[in-house]
């Protein structure tokens, strides 16, 4: 069968209004990222969010190290790259000495909750005005698949081929809840990018997350999205999502841990 | 109740078939093609005309390769388009 003769070859498309576009902040060019993966997706929603505030001029991204290492190919903004884990260090710097811009860290959890912990919590405890973005896809995704402190028990890795223990590795850590109880965080929230629906709500997170930077209302919002990673995890995209709804959030909430208070 | 009516056009040769597009459409329009696009992967197509524009298969695709139109019953007078969206490259062409 040719490709032409497969699908709905001709639409007249009268009176239709196009109502969905790539945004026009996310360049043009391929991703390296995998097919089905969480990463592509919230890239794109950051870009919808910043071209929608009108803040591209002003704003400053910090890639870290992992999947997401070369977000600066994607994201036309002024980006600076991190050292493994040190994002939010830069980004402090970055803030402190321009503190106009709109700056913001995206980082995996290998990247966040295990070699960044450090930098983590106390720029948060700082309430240093930034965006995090922090993806939880449960794994090392760049390295090849092993176990990170978010890992489900039971989870087999390369690092855990028989199943994570918990007696032996600990437990699955939930960074986002240890941070939400600092005075420094704003806004706490978990959010996922498997259906429309949770792809909605992510955005409007991120959304609140850059007008509270900029209306510089103190405090630093983190906006924790728990993806997915199919290679990792060994799964079509289409079954990588179906595990995060019957499993990864079960231990994984969603929902608003931190909500800013009311005026 | 008439549906809306709508329509999506896909950067074919942009797709990675990863098939979430095709499981979030709530019309079931969207499946896979039996062809592979340039980079190797069998890409996705609207093979049904039930769209309604609702953009969630283009709110869930990492690659952000599908544009979504929509009906718009105020906007009468816009020239006829037709956009020719499963063959190599897009072509649109004016209905006069
Ligand atoms: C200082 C240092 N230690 C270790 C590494 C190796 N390394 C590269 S990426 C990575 C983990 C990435 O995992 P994660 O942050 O979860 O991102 P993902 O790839 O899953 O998106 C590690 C350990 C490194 N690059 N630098
Ligand atoms: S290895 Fe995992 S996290 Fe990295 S691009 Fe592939 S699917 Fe995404
Ligand atoms: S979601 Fe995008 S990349 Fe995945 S199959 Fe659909 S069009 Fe292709």
């Amino acid at each position: 069968m040719s490709a032409a003769s497969e699908g709905i070859q001709c639409a007249y498309i009268e009176d239709l209004d196009e109502v969905w576009a790539r945004p026009s902040t996310l360049i043009e060019t391929t991703m390296h990222y995998c097919p089905g993966c969480g990463h592509s997706v919230v890239h794109r929603l950051i870009m919808e969010v910043i071209r929608e505030l009108n803040i591209q001029e002003i704003a400053i991204g910090v890639a870290p190290v992992g999947c997401a290492v070369f977000a600066y190919h994607y994201m036309d903004i002024d980006m600076q790259e991190a050292a493994h884990g040190r994002a939010t260090a830069v980004a402090t710097g970055i803030k402190r000495m321009l503190p106009d811009r709109m700056v913001f860290t995206y980082q995996g959890d290998g990247d966040l909750a295990a070699i960044g912990t450090a930098e983590t919590i106390h720029t948060i405890n700082r309430g240093e005005n930034i965006v995090m973005v922090f993806i939880n896809n449960g794994i090392y995704g760049m390295t090849g698949g092993q176990m990170a402190p978010t890992t489900l028990e039971g989870s087999i890795t390369s690092t855990t081929p028989s199943g994570r223990d918990l007696a032996m590795h600990g437990h699955p850590l939930k960074i986002t809840e240890m941070i939400a109880m600092l005075p420094g965080a704003y806004y706490v929230t978990r959010q996922a990018v498997n259906t429309a629906k949770a792809v909605r709500k992510t955005k409007r997170a991120l959304m609140n997350a850059f007008k509270y930077q900029m209306e510089g209302k103190g405090g630093t919002s983190f906006i924790e999205v728990v993806s997915n990673c199919p290679s990792g995890w060994k799964m079509t995209p289409i079954e990588s999502n179906q595990w995060l709804e019957n499993h990864i959030f079960k231990n994984f909430e969603l929902g608003d841990i931190k909500t800013p208070p009311k005026e | 109740m008439a549906k809306t009516r709508g329509h999506i056009s896909i950067d074919i040769d942009e797709c990675k078939g990863c098939e979430l597009c095709t499981v979030e459409c709530p019309q079931d329009g969207m499946a896979m093609s039996t062809e592979l696009n340039r980079k190797g992967y069998h890409y996705a197509l609207l093979v049904e005309d039930v769209c309604t524009g609702c953009t969630n298969c283009a709110l869930v695709c990492p690659e952000a390769v599908i544009t979504v139109y929509r009906e718009n019953k105020a906007n009468k007078t816009k020239e006829k388009v037709a956009v020719i969206t499963d063959v190599r490259d897009n072509i649109t062409v004016t209905v006069s």
